[in-house]
Formats: structure tokens, C-alpha cells, sequence
């Protein structure tokens, strides 16, 4: 196994029950650190480098971020749910059609590209150059806006607001950050008292994640292994 | 190659169609029944697991194209291209395919549906008709296909309210359906909050809003087999997901119970069927690649081939069985009629104060209207012969990984950074449901399926090639359908105190693209390429849709649509599926040969 690089993310979201599983192993991130408000934890990457995953986190961040509405993009361990995306079947294209020829057709026809979501990203951190994570957030948005018309941004716009808003099982949404946003109550088993007696009103309640609901773990697929 | 022991029946895909065909026969005969099924075993024990939006997202129920895609050109000057991820269409996989990710609507086909080549010229005459249409009649009316309707209905247990009970028209149900014998087996779903605006909206317009159809049991229902299944609870996870307690009618909680522990019929899972064997116009087997990928010769007396349409039209072609339909000469019958029902959508969107709790939903709750559905009454700007189906103003279920973002255009200057984090954050769950059109889609000359000459699936088999584009009468359908859901949206505004933002949102409809677009998603309804009907000139099967020219080989789905409809397909599906098995039953094992 190639080297393991981390990348640190805040604890405080994750009321110290961040699980990472590599191929077979868990280990309990939050058994690292006591977790105090300010504590970050370690998240061992699967697909990025350090450096790398500092440059999607931050852009990510740009795109979602911790501003007066709300927890963004980095508590929500965006990364995490990315970095788990790309090194699983999805990122390297388990689940497209890839045999050739490649050719470019109109739009109707999607995405044609050979580049597997792996490359888009390496290729995309690039153009966001290594230096991205170290740059001021108007610099940062600048260099974004000359990007954002690109398939890469596209992909990193959609991954990111999955990053926030997926069950924590897939490693974002930490502590359910994104659904307290929200208001989303999870994946609940049901509303077959509430469908008619919520007509027009605000149905709040404290949102749990699958695993909570089911009371056993559920595998994302990221974690599907060939 | 290994070669099994010879069976009585084998089938080809386990969705409705398929195990409909299963049942019909492995329990009103001894005959023994094995259904070969491309994707892994599915139990309701593993859908309360599934109530995730990412896995669903990534490949979820639906066939994985890195095994196998279509491919997709506008017209034959255009080179084709392989659809490389799934957008307009989401065929599902494993047992029940498609059929346990569905949503739900099950509306009936309209009468003059069934005879839509006569009804046009008689009502019409050919000069309005294009001269490219291929429109046929399927061969049965729906007087003679009621019945089925009903079997349909009684087995998946369909909520709904009767809109012509014999002749008899019934305030709140749909009076422009076709008559029925009887009322609904179960009473229509529980409104959700923004189905009183559309119902409201509708009745001030003048017209009928019904509650649609679903196979989301609105209470608890036994089927005449005896199959018990509880009531929607409106979880939300539906379209794309099983349903986690067997609300919705699947066929791995409709008919798996009935054929579980049946020792004439077997289920083979993750087998892939490759081609019939047949010699002297007789089929005699199925090869198959098993879940080992061991080359498997299944010989069996009689071959029902009902996979997902246009699997089932490519296994014809590549079994070399039928003739091949060439779009210039117009001779051929395999491949020909190749449609996909004709969507449009509001060019808006209502945006509510109140939060609308769109995360509580049903995959068929909603309302329809069929005021415009079949013959217009008087001629529309337009200038189409036919209107469509207008339907929803409901919450299906919303997941937030799938539906944040979307803000009023010019509301802020970029789909990211803060001021579009708030807003999209204010936004979420309160920009209300759609309202939609369901539009037939006639038959052309051009558009056809055919095997594609360069690429090639998992195991080198050749691809289906799709040749289909709209023409502008499509487009003018499509534009039909905004215009008359944008004026539903501004009424449903001024009764409920919503907004109306003006603008297009998604890709749905017209508008956005001119052409056929395989990249974002419409419906899975896919028809045509083995069509039924009177003759063999014409069809590829005749109406017990066994095949013209091999009396021991049914072709069972919507492949045998001759055109597509504004009603979804699935009900009527169910229905063709066991008049087939009638056929086969009634007539063909009595006396094996051709039915007609």
C-alpha cells in the first residue's frame, strides 16, 4: 500500500464518532484526539495526496462556505466524501460504458470523455494550481471563475453539495451538518401520521442518519471492492 | 459448452413481464418454469438499506452500462454514440427489474389508443397525418382487453377513484377513461399539502383533476393470490428505490411470494442471456453466460423473451430471428416503431413562504387531468392533432443530495460561493411541485432499433443502435405541454399565494434541446421494435405476442407497442403480459402452432 497521506478536518461536527474503514480495517478517528471545540482529527485519504486533497478542500470550501448561514463545506468533511468517491468504483469509472472509439458527438449524448473522474480531478487541481489552498478567498474565487465552465468544476459543484448533504455514512455530512441546515430529518422509516397534519407547516425534528435508524451499519458503495 | 437439462418453459428477464408469464403458468399448470435473470437477487429485507441517495445515485437497482449501454444517433446520416451513463432512461436490473425502482402511476391506455392508425384517418383524414408515420393498430380494442386491465389492477391492488364505472360517469375520478367494470381495488393515496392548489387550480381552468391511479396501496390489501401488503407511508424513497415494507407494487413483493418454494419454478439470478437457439423456425434453448461465466445451454419447449424493450429487440437480432426492418424501403418487421412518450414540463417554477415538507411522498400521489388527453376538442395554436396527460402538483419524495441548489434564475450571480448558499438554503423545500405533460408519441419511418456496428458489450456482443430524433409535430407537443402547464402554475399561484418564477429549470421539455436528448432523464418508456398485430407484414408478433414466425416463442412487454402512449406503461404491461399467458395456456399447450 502506497503511503498514507491525511488530510486534518474539524472534530467539533463529529461528535467523535468519525469512522474511516480502509480494505477491512476501522479505526475510530476521534480516539486520536480529545475532541474540544477547536480540535481538528486526521482522516486518512484513500485517492488524494495531502496536498492534493488541501486544494479540492479549499475549493470546495468556495463553493460551500462556513459564512453566517451555516457550517460549509470543510465541517462537513466534503473531502472526506470525495476522496471515499474516487478512490471507489465511481472514480474510476465502474460504472460507465468505456470501450472504444472514443469519439465526440453533441451534447444530447452526455459526457464522452475516456477521462475516468480520477483524471478530471488531478487534472482540475492543476489548473487550480498546488499553490490554491494557500491563496486568499478572492484570489481563490478568482481562479474558480476561470474554471466554472469546465466538466471538472461541474463534477466538483455536484460532489460538493452531495459532500454536505449525503447520509454520514459516505463520510460527509458529518454530525448531519447539512440536514440540521436544512431541515431535512434523515431517511425516516415513514410519515404516515404527518403526511396530512403538516399541511403548510414546518415538520422540525432532529434528523438521523440510516445507521442511527437501522441500527446496523450500511455500506456505501464507495466501499465496493472488486 | 454445458448444457442443462431440458425444461418446459424458459423465460428471459424477470421483471412484470416476465414473471407474470412465470406464474400464469407454474401455477394453473405442471409445467416446469425457469426464469433466467441478468442481475443479482432482490429482497424487500434489503430495501430498508437502500434509503440512500448516493447509492441509488451511483448505480442503485438500474443495469450498470460499463456492462452494457445503446447507442444513440438522430437520423442515419449521424454517426452513433454509446449512451456512457445513464441519462433519459434508468432500466432497472436484478429481480423485478425496472419494475422495482418504478414510481408507481398506473393509468389505463385510452379506447381509441388500441386503434390509433384507424381512428386517425377516420377522425383526420391523411392530409393532416405525416406520410412518415407508421402509426398501427395493436389488432385488440380495448373492450376486449378490459378484463386484463382489471386482473392488472386486482393484483397489484391500484389505489385509485373510477371515472366511468360502466358507462357511468363518477364525479372526482377520471371521466375521460375508458369504461370500467369496477371500481378501484383500494381508495386514492392521502393528498399531500400542494395537491389542493393543483386540484383547486384545475377545477377554476375547467377541468377534471382526478387522483392518478397508483400501485402505492393507499391502506392494506390482499390479492386475489392471496398476497397481502400494507399501506404507502410515504417515506420518500421511492421512484429509484424498492419499497422497503411492499407498498408499491413490485414484482419481488406481488408475485415472488406465489412462486417462492413452487418446486416447478426456478429463479436463476446473474445469468446473462446471450441468444435463442432455433432451427426450422422452432426455438429450442437459450444460451446463457451463468453467474460463473460458464457458457449454458438451456434447452426448453417454449422461450418467452421479455427483458427491458429494447433488450428484448436486440436478443431477436442477435438470435437472427425476423426480418430486419429497413427504414428506406419500409419492408422488415424487427425493429420497426421504435418510440419514447414525449415529456414537457412548466417553463417555471412556484416558490412558497411555507415550507412544504417535499421529503413526505408517494411515487404516484398527485393529481392528473385528461381534459386535454386524446382528440383535442378544437384546434390549439399548436396545430396538433392530440394533447396529453397533465398531471402531479404532488411530492414524490425529495432527498436533499439530489434537489439543493436550485435558486430563481437572476437571483444571485453564480451557482456557487455564499449568497447562493443562502439562498439556495432558503429555497430548499419551498419551490413546490411541477406540473407536467405525459404525450403520445406516434410512430415514424425513421425511427427504428437496430444492432450497432462498432461497439460491443461485456462479452463482444454487438450494442442496440437507437435511430430516433423528434420532428417538429414532437416539439410542437412539447411546446403544447408548457403552455398549458405554465397556465395551471400561474392559477395554482394566485390560489395558494405561491410565486411564479418565469424561466426554465432542468432539462426537462421543450425548449432546452431540439433534438432527442439521451443525456438527461424523461421516462424509462422505451416501446416498439417487436410490435403486435394483424398481420406479419406489419408486426413482429401477433396479439397473444407470440412470435409470427416461431409458434413457440413469446415476445412479452412494451416491445410490442405500436406506438407510445400518454399514460405510463407498466399497467398495461402487466396486462398484455397475462393475455400472453393466456395465449400460451389457453391455446398454444392445447395445441402447440401458430395462434393466429
Amino acid at each position: 500500500m502506497k503511503r498514507r497521506d491525511f488530510i486534518l478536518v474539524p472534530a467539533k461536527a463529529a461528535s467523535g464518532m468519525v469512522l474511516y474503514s480502509l480494505v477491512g480495517d476501522l479505526i475510530p478517528i476521534a480516539a486520536q484526539d480529545a475532541v474540544k471545540p477547536h480540535d481538528t482529527v486526521k482522516v486518512p485519504l484513500r485517492f488524494f495526496t495531502a496536498e492534493e486533497a488541501r486544494v479540492i478542500q479549499a475549493a470546495s470550501e468556495r463553493i460551500f462556505p462556513t459564512d453566517d448561514s451555516g457550517p460549509g463545506a470543510t465541517e462537513a468533511g466534503v473531502i472526506i466524501y470525495i476522496d471515499r468517491q474516487l478512490a471507489g468504483p465511481y472514480g474510476r469509472d465502474k460504472y460507465r460504458y468505456t470501450k472504444g472509439p472514443w469519439i465526440q458527438s453533441v451534447p444530447e449524448h452526455g459526457y464522452q470523455g475516456k477521462e475516468t473522474p480520477q483524471e478530471i480531478y488531478r487534472a482540475g487541481i492543476k489548473l487550480l494550481g498546488g499553490d490554491f489552498a494557500e491563496l486568499s478567498p478572492e484570489e481563490q474565487d478568482l481562479r474558480l471563475e476561470g474554471v466554472q465552465e469546465t466538466y471538472f468544476f461541474q463534477l466538483l459543484h455536484g460532489h460538493t453539495v452531495e459532500g454536505v448533504f449525503c447520509d454520514p455514512l459516505h463520510g460527509g455530512n458529518i454530525g448531519m451538518v447539512g440536514w440540521r441546515l436544512i431541515g431535512f430529518p434523515g431517511p425516516v422509516m415513514g410519515y404516515r401520521y404527518q403526511i396530512d397534519k403538516y399541511y403548510g407547516k414546518t415538520y422540525s425534528v432532529a434528523p438521523k442518519s440510516l445507521e442511527q435508524i437501522l441500527r446496523h451499519p450500511v455500506k456505501g458503495v464507495e466501499d465496493d471492492v472488486e | 459448452m454445458k448444457r442443462l437439462k431440458a425444461t418446459d418453459v424458459v423465460v428471459i428477464g424477470s421483471g412484470w413481464s416476465g414473471l407474470v408469464m412465470a406464474k400464469e403458468v407454474a401455477t394453473r399448470t405442471a409445467l416446469n418454469v425457469i426464469v433466467l435473470e441478468r442481475g443479482p437477487a432482490r429482497n424487500i429485507s434489503e430495501y430498508a438499506n437502500g434509503m440512500d441517495e448516493i447509492n441509488s445515485r451511483r448505480v442503485g437497482l438500474v443495469q450498470n452500462p460499463a456492462d452494457q449501454t445503446i447507442t444513440h444517433r438522430h437520423s442515419l446520416k449521424d454517426p452513433a454514440a454509446p449512451i456512457r451513463q445513464y441519462g433519459a432512461f434508468r432500466p432497472g436490473t436484478g429481480t423485478g427489474g425496472t419494475s422495482e425502482h418504478w414510481g408507481g402511476i398506473s393509468d389505463r391506455y385510452l379506447p381509441d389508443f388500441f386503434v390509433l392508425a384507424t381512428h386517425l384517418r377516420d377522425k383526420f383524414g391523411a392530409s393532416r397525418m405525416s406520410p412518415d408515420w407508421t402509426v398501427q393498430d395493436w389488432g385488440i380494442t380495448y373492450d376486449e382487453f378490459e378484463n386484463y386491465y382489471w386482473r392488472a389492477e386486482q393484483m397489484m391492488g391500484i389505489s385509485g377513484k373510477a371515472g366511468n364505472l360502466r358507462g357511468k360517469l363518477m364525479e372526482g375520478g377520471n371521466i375521460f377513461e375508458g369504461p370500467r367494470q369496477h371500481e378501484y381495488p383500494t381508495p386514492p393515496l392521502t393528498p399531500t399539502y400542494t395537491m389542493g392548489f393543483f386540484h383547486k387550480a384545475a377545477t377554476q381552468l375547467g377541468y377534471h383533476p382526478f387522483p392518478l391511479p397508483a400501485a402505492n396501496l393507499s391502506q392494506a390489501y390482499t390479492n386475489p393470490d392471496n398476497v397481502s401488503r400494507p399501506g404507502c407511508v410515504f417515506c420518500g424513497y421511492c421512484p429509484g428505490y424498492g419499497c422497503m415494507i411492499g407498498a408499491k407494487a413490485q414484482p419481488t413483493n406481488t408475485i415472488m411470494p406465489v412462486l417462492n418454494g413452487r418446486n416447478n419454478f426456478l429463479l436463476r439470478n446473474n445469468c446473462w442471456v446471450r441468444k435463442i437457439v432455433h432451427r426450422n423456425g422452432r426455438a429450442e434453448g437459450v444460451v446463457y453466460m451463468d453467474e460463473n461465466g460458464e457458457e449454458t445451454l438451456q434447452p426448453a419447449e417454449v422461450v418467452v423473451l421479455s427483458a427491458w424493450t429494447p433488450n428484448s429487440v436486440r436478443l431477436l437480432y442477435l438470435s437472427d430471428i425476423g426480418e430486419r426492418y429497413d427504414p428506406a424501403t419500409g419492408k422488415g418487421t424487427l425493429g420497426k416503431n421504435l418510440t419514447h412518450q414525449v415529456t414537457s414540463g412548466a417553463a417555471g417554477m412556484l416558490v412558497f413562504n411555507e415550507r412544504l415538507n417535499l421529503f413526505m411522498g408517494s411515487g404516484a400521489v398527485g393529481y392528473g387531468i385528461s381534459d386535454l388527453d386524446g382528440d383535442l376538442k378544437e384546434a390549439v395554436p399548436e396545430n396538433i392533432l392530440r394533447g396529453g396527460a397533465f398531471l402531479r402538483g404532488a411530492a414524490t419524495g425529495e432527498g436533499p443530495a439530489g434537489s439543493f441548489g436550485r435558486v430563481p434564475r437572476g437571483e444571485v450571480p453564480r451557482n456557487w460561493g455564499s449568497a447562493w448558499k443562502k439562498a439556495a438554503i432558503n429555497y430548499w423545500d419551498r419551490m413546490g411541485p411541477g406540473v407536467e405533460m405525459r404525450g403520445e408519441h406516434f410512430a415514424y419511418r425513421q425511427n427504428f432499433m437496430d444492432l450497432d456496428p462498432t461497439y460491443t458489450d461485456k462479452w463482444g456482443d454487438p450494442l442496440l443502435r437507437m435511430t430516433l430524433d423528434w420532428t417538429d409535430y414532437e416539439m410542437r407537443q412539447m411546446a403544447f405541454g408548457a403552455r398549458i402547464a405554465t397556465q395551471l402554475l400561474e392559477v395554482i399561484a394566485q390560489v395558494s399565494g405561491a410565486k411564479l418564477v418565469k424561466g426554465q429549470f432542468g432539462a426537462r421539455g421543450a425548449g432546452t434541446f431540439h433534438h432527442y436528448n439521451a443525456a438527461s432523464y424523461s421516462t424509462t418508456h422505451i416501446q416498439g421494435g417487436a410490435i403486435m398485430g394483424k398481420s406479419p407484414d406489419h408486426s413482429v408478433v401477433n396479439t397473444w405476442l407470440q412470435h409470427w414466425k416461431m409458434a413457440n416463442l413469446f415476445v412479452v412487454g412494451s416491445s410490442s407497442f405500436p406506438q407510445n402512449s400518454s399514460a405510463n406503461p407498466t399497467l398495461t404491461i402487466v396486462a398484455v403480459s397475462q393475455r400472453a399467458a393466456d395465449g400460451l395456456i389457453d391455446h398454444y399447450l392445447k395445441k402447440p402452432g401458430p395462434l393466429a
